[in-house]
């Protein structure tokens, strides 16, 4: 009975193991559903599908509503491959696809290798129209599978490819930096022009919807009833002040020729027309097409991609001078009726520059001297300017010129609505001092008078000069986008375009003189033999000597006179006279812009000027010889093993594109690598100038 | 009228009310994975077609109801009479599996009674294995104290559990362990149970720690001991010898059994399970039997921790209060394998929360004090062993299929009693219930 007793108390040590074990299970319990917060997180990542709805980008429309950027749907056909097992009709599949069964059967297994057999796949990407319509006609033989839509972006007019930008795959480095702006790893976005500096506007807001999946990730349904749904907000419209018909124009003029033309409207600072030349058609550069155009695009020797109107250096020319007269006058070294005795060259220097008038009373006056761009008057008026006894010493006479050109816009990044702009050049003191050792003279620097030297600007500059004299000296910043479509409180990336610029204090007297100078040129003086049907213009010619090249030829104008509504910049490489060639085209433009038609006369000139070509010998000589090293590299390749070639072939197009990555950006150190070529092309760099050639041995003797 | 008064007379009702709150939770919790949201389904008509696996747990809860019945009807007479018989007969069927099993989830232990039925007789043989057991403690003219008479008791506790392994049904020949439980209650020493828990505790050690750093710990525990017995052993050498012997079975096992273990007698997914419980993976390319497979050319897939991890997911995505009845996810898009047999708490835990699994574990406490209450009240040897029995069957169940759901014993395939579904367990649970019942009833006869 002893036994029984001690045994009897061990049922207390058995519920006693009961509770230690229940106890163990609770804690556990409770480590696992209270202090584990992640398992929450697990089980939607396991459960919940987040299925990103895009919206429709926004439109871009020019001035009168005319779409030049548009979204257009194409279909994908898909395939969901566990559903497309049975029931398919094979044959009719391939024979309008156009495919073996072989084929079939190895997009089968990659849609199931890359997606997994339960979710749809990509069989064949961006149907034509002919493909959608038989496709869609059959669908219900081919179970499984989908036409899925798909928006693209389309540039209905084919003009504008350097300002309208374009949409491509968002960069892992971006997607690194930028990781709170909910991009994607495929998301398209705006990698250049409008595209890019609207991204916000034009994207809109992204939605998601939130899916139940099983375990095979089957769609169950809708999560919670779609109550953590977001609804898509479709992106915005921008519009602007382009006129889609001047910028087509003037597309049409700069065929077969290198160079730009800005033109803009006095009133509003925006933009009517920006053209590059040469260009390409921006539908090529869709994300679809991008691969089959992409390396002509970056290798081509003209270099299409390259925005000359913002990003282009060209020196001025004769186009400065009215704002040499303007600094002249407001200094008060000149008056109206200053004149200077040109017989054809300036010498006071020492060195001959050259004159293209030489009878006598061409510069009698002011205005005189602007209608007939006298040279030799304004080398002596810059000197004026620089030798101010005002200021006592030519540095600070130049500092005080070089402060007036930055009130132009001059030698500054003017701030327009699209990446890659240049500031031009207008040059330090600092450059001079390490050219001539501080000892420098007004007579060192006598070309910058006429617009050439070291001076340079972007055409989007000098058509920004002909607002400025259009308005007797206020501005707004160049720009495209008039307008966002729905404004929101928060916009603020049109604020600095509503800006008026007026800190120039010229005074309208002057600034009356200048223009009625420019008013003689078009009606008597270098570009008299232009005119605008119906219209009244003041413009300025310029013809730039460039070395090895026919002369640069530019023309800034600005019409009608008695109340301007369009300010114009042009720039002609290779061409000739300013009034030649930059005259002509401006005045089209101008023309279409005001009138909206084209007189019979002027279309025959159009059509002249379109299909003379003005392209330099060089840049063929340079595509020819990049060919021949391509054929060379191909001979060589053709030796090698096909893996290495495919790798190398890749790593070109990578450097290539890093190339023009790297020159179009702003940094100086890129730009002077390939300092010849640009010297040539785009960026006039004086170094290779003549007559500063010869005026450095002269101030180093 | 007598037949009823008879039957309903000494029926501890607070159990049959646990079991039917057991059962029908159990129904719920299948309810809850099979859910399906569609509107044309009609869920009244559902549960009564015989089509789902919660219309037909619930035929069997119906069939297990008239069985209750019958059980309750008999005379407890039956039970001691027949016990060593049953046994018997339980052990050959158990042997019959060998020659006429049936494969089902890679163990060969079911028998096929066709109509789609399958027997599992390892399963049945629990409740022969108690009432043997019952029967073998409760001769008069037993000593337990004696070692004979405990090493007879064993042999029969754990002769079925050596046929479940053969089966390859690893996790039914743990349950077999519970009657240890028993057996320390009626006289066996504790020290055996301490040993058993000191083996488990030493593998474990072993597989969280590094070897190196177990070994060190375990020698500075022996020489701490020797330190503080150091007047004792001047005494008596032989408890010198005693701490030096533990001391080198420890490093022993830790350095040499358990590896064997795991590498030798273990499958390769067994040890890999084990391995994933406490975190860490198994390199099967050590495994023999693995290593036998390869050189045969055999594949198989590799085992992995996904199951234990969908559990653990759905269990800790319930938090305190649970994401509620039939919305959470992990359920419903199927991602826990088997939930609604070994993995049916994992179901309960997401919907209800841990105040849900606190309540339902409780549920389960409460039958298991109950009865060990009705065990101590019984006047004959026989029925305080097997009520005993049921409740340490009971523990054994519960603790590992809890164990396993939340990550803390590897996956063994094992029901949780009364809630699972599948008809052999909710039946041999019954059984095993309402036996007791019979026997409490009686409690005032002394059966031999």
């Amino acid at each position: 009975m002893a036994t029984q007793n001690n045994n009897q108390s061990r049922s207390r040590i058995i519920l006693g193991i009961f509770i230690v074990v229940f106890a163990i299970i609770l804690a556990q319990l409770l480590n696992l559903q209270l202090f584990s917060p992640s398992y929450r997180l697990q089980a939607e990542n396991n459960a919940i599908f987040r299925k990103v709805i895009y919206p429709d980008r926004g439109i871009i429309y020019d001035r009168k509503g005319h779409a030049m950027i548009d979204n257009i749907i194409n279909y994908d056909f898909t395939v969901t491959p566990i559903e497309a097992r049975k029931g398919v009709d094979t044959a009719t599949l391939c024979s309008i696809l156009g495919i073996d069964t072989a084929e079939y059967h190895k997009r089968m297994i990659t849609a199931i290798i890359k997606n997994s057999s339960f979710k749809p796949s990509t069989f064949e990407p961006l149907l034509t129209k002919e493909l959608f319509a038989q496709l869609n006609e059959n669908l219900y033989k081919f179970p499984g599978f989908n036409l899925q839509e798909r928006p693209v972006r389309t540039y209905p007019y084919h003009v504008g490819a350097n300002f309208l930008g374009r949409l491509g795959e968002v960069s892992s480095t971006y997607l690194k930096e930028h990781p709170e702006e909910g991009y994607q790893p495929g998301d398209y976005i705006g990698i250049a022009g409008l595209e890019k500096s609207y991204e916000k506007v034009l994207m809109g807001q992204r939605g998601v919807k939130r899916f139940l999946r099983d375990n095979r990730s089957r769609i169950q349904g809708p999560y919670a009833g779609g109550n953590y749904d977001t609804t898509a907000v479709a992106g915005r419209s921008l519009y602007t002040s382009i006129d889609v018909n001047t910028q087509k124009l003037g597309e049409k003029l700069f065929q077969n020729k290198l160079g730009a033309a800005v033109a803009i409207n006095p009133k509003t600072g925006g933009i009517i027309a920006m053209v590059s030349a040469p260009t390409f058609d921006p539908n090529d550069l869709t994300p679809s097409e991008y691969r089959d155009h992409i390396g002509f695009l970056v290798t081509d020797t003209s270099r299409p991609m390259y925005n000359r109107a913002i990003a282009g250096m060209y020196p001025p020319g004769s186009t400065y001078k009215p704002l040499g007269a303007l600094i002249a006058l407001n200094e008060g070294v000149i008056t109206p009726s200053y004149g200077y005795d040109c017989r054809g060259a300036y010498w006071a220097c020492g060195k001959r520059v050259r004159c293209d008038e030489s009878w006598a009373g061409h510069a009698a006056n002011l205005q005189l001297a602007i209608a007939h761009s006298c040279n030799s008057y304004f080398c002596n008026v810059f000197r004026m300017v620089i030798d101010n006894p005002k200021y006592g010493s030519p540095r600070k006479g130049y500092a005080k010129w070089r402060e007036y050109m930055h009130g132009f816009g001059f030698g500054t990044h003017l701030g327009i609505d699209i990446p890659g702009e240049r500031a031009g050049n207008i040059p330090d003191t600092t450059e001079y001092n390490h050219d001539y050792g501080n000892r420098w003279v007004s007579c060192n620097m006598v070309t910058m008078g006429i617009g050439q030297d070291r001076m340079t600007a972007t055409p989007l500059q000098s058509a920004n000069e002909a607002c400025i004299i259009a308005n007797k000296g206020w501005y707004y910043t160049p720009h495209f986008v008039d307008s966002i479509e729905n404004p929101e409180q928060g916009d603020t990336l049109l604020a600095r375009y509503k800006v008026k610029h007026s800190n120039l204090h010229i005074s309208d007297k002057d600034f009356r003189t200048v223009q009625k100078g420019m008013e003689d040129v078009a009606s008597e003086g270098t570009a008299s033999a232009i005119k605008i049907p119906g219209h009244t213009f003041a413009g300025k010619t310029g013809t730039a000597q460039v070395p090895k090249l026919k002369n640069l030829a530019v023309f800034i104008a600005y019409a009608p006179v008695e109340d301007p509504q369009i300010a114009i910049a042009v720039y002609v490489e290779n061409a000739g006279y300013g009034s030649a060639w930059a005259a002509p085209i401006a005045a089209h433009m101008m023309e279409q812009y005001l009138n909206d038609t084209l007189t019979e006369d002027t279309k025959v000139d159009v059509e002249r000027l379109s299909k003379a070509s003005l392209v330099p010998h060089q840049i063929f000589d340079w595509r020819r010889q990049q060919d021949s090293l391509k054929a060379a590299k191909a001979r060589a390749q053709q030796r090698r093993s096909d893996s290495l070639q495919k790798a190398q072939k890749a790593q070109q197009v990578e450097d290539s594109i890093q190339l023009i990555v790297s020159a179009a950006s702003h940094k100086s150190d890129s730009a002077r690598q390939d300092s010849i070529k640009e010297a040539m092309l785009v960026d006039w760099r004086s170094k290779l100038w003549p007559l500063r050639l010869s005026s450095r041995k002269k101030a180093g003797k | 009228m007598y037949q009823q008064e008879k039957l309903a007379k000494g029926i501890d009702w607070v159990v049959v009310f646990l079991y039917a709150a057991l059962v029908a939770i159990g129904i719920l919790c299948i309810f809850m994975v099979e859910y399906n949201p569609n509107p044309d389904v009609n869920w009244a008509t559902t549960f009564v077609s015989g089509k789902t696996e919660y219309s037909k747990q619930l035929i069997f809860a119906g069939v297990c109801a008239i069985l209750a019945i019958f059980i309750l009807l008999s005379d407890s007479k039956l039970y001691t009479a027949f016990a060593n018989l049953a046994y018997l007969f339980g052990i050959l069927l158990m042997l019959a599996t060998f020659v006429l099993g049936r494969n089902i989830n890679g163990s060969k232990s079911w028998i096929p009674l066709g109509g789609g039925f399958n027997l599992q007789p390892a399963e049945l043989c629990k409740i022969f294995t108690s009432l043997a057991l019952a029967k073998y403690l409760s001769m008069q003219e037993l000593d337990f104290s004696k070692l004979r008479s405990q090493i007879i008791a064993t042999i029969i506790a754990m002769f079925p559990a050596m046929l479940s392994i053969m089966q390859n049904e690893t996790g039914l020949a743990l349950v077999y362990c519970c009657f240890f439980i028993v057996m320390f209650r009626e006289g066996l020493p504790g020290a055996i149970l301490l040993i058993g828990f000191s083996f488990g505790v030493l593998v474990v050690a072993t597989l969280i720690m590094d070897p190196d750093l177990l070994a060190v710990i375990l020698t500075a525990i022996a020489i701490g001991t020797i330190y503080l017995l150091r007047k004792k052993i001047k005494r008596s050498r032989r408890i010198l010898a005693f701490i030096i012997f533990i001391w080198a079975a420890c490093v022993g096992i830790q350095r040499f059994a358990v590896p064997y273990i795991f590498n030798n007698l273990l499958q390769c997914y067994q040890s890999t399970r084990v391995y994933a419980m406490v975190g860490k993976v198994y390199d099967c390319s050590k495994n023999k039997s693995s290593i036998a497979r390869e050189e045969a050319n055999k594949s198989y897939a590799k085992p992995d921790d996904y199951n234990v991890r969908q559990s653990k997911i759905a269990i800790g995505s319930g938090g305190i209060l649970g994401r509620g009845f039939l919305k959470g996810t992990q359920t419903r898009g199927k991602y826990v394998p088997e939930q609604q047999t070994d993995f049916i708490f994992t179901s309960l835990g997401e919907a209800f929360g841990f105040l849900g699994c606190a309540a339902f574990l409780l549920i389960y406490l409460a039958m298991l004090f109950r009865i060990v209450k009705i065990a101590e009240r019984q006047r004959s040897v026989f029925s305080r062993v097997y009520a005993y029995c049921v409740a340490s069957i009971f523990l054994l169940h519960i603790a590992i299929n809890v164990c396993m759901t939340i990550g803390l014993f590897p996956v063994v395939g094992i029901p949780l009693p009364l809630v699972s579904y599948g008809g052999s367990s909710l039946v041999t649970f019954t059984i095993l219930i309402f036996i007791m019942l019979r026997l409490d009833a009686d409690r005032q006869m002394v059966l031999r």
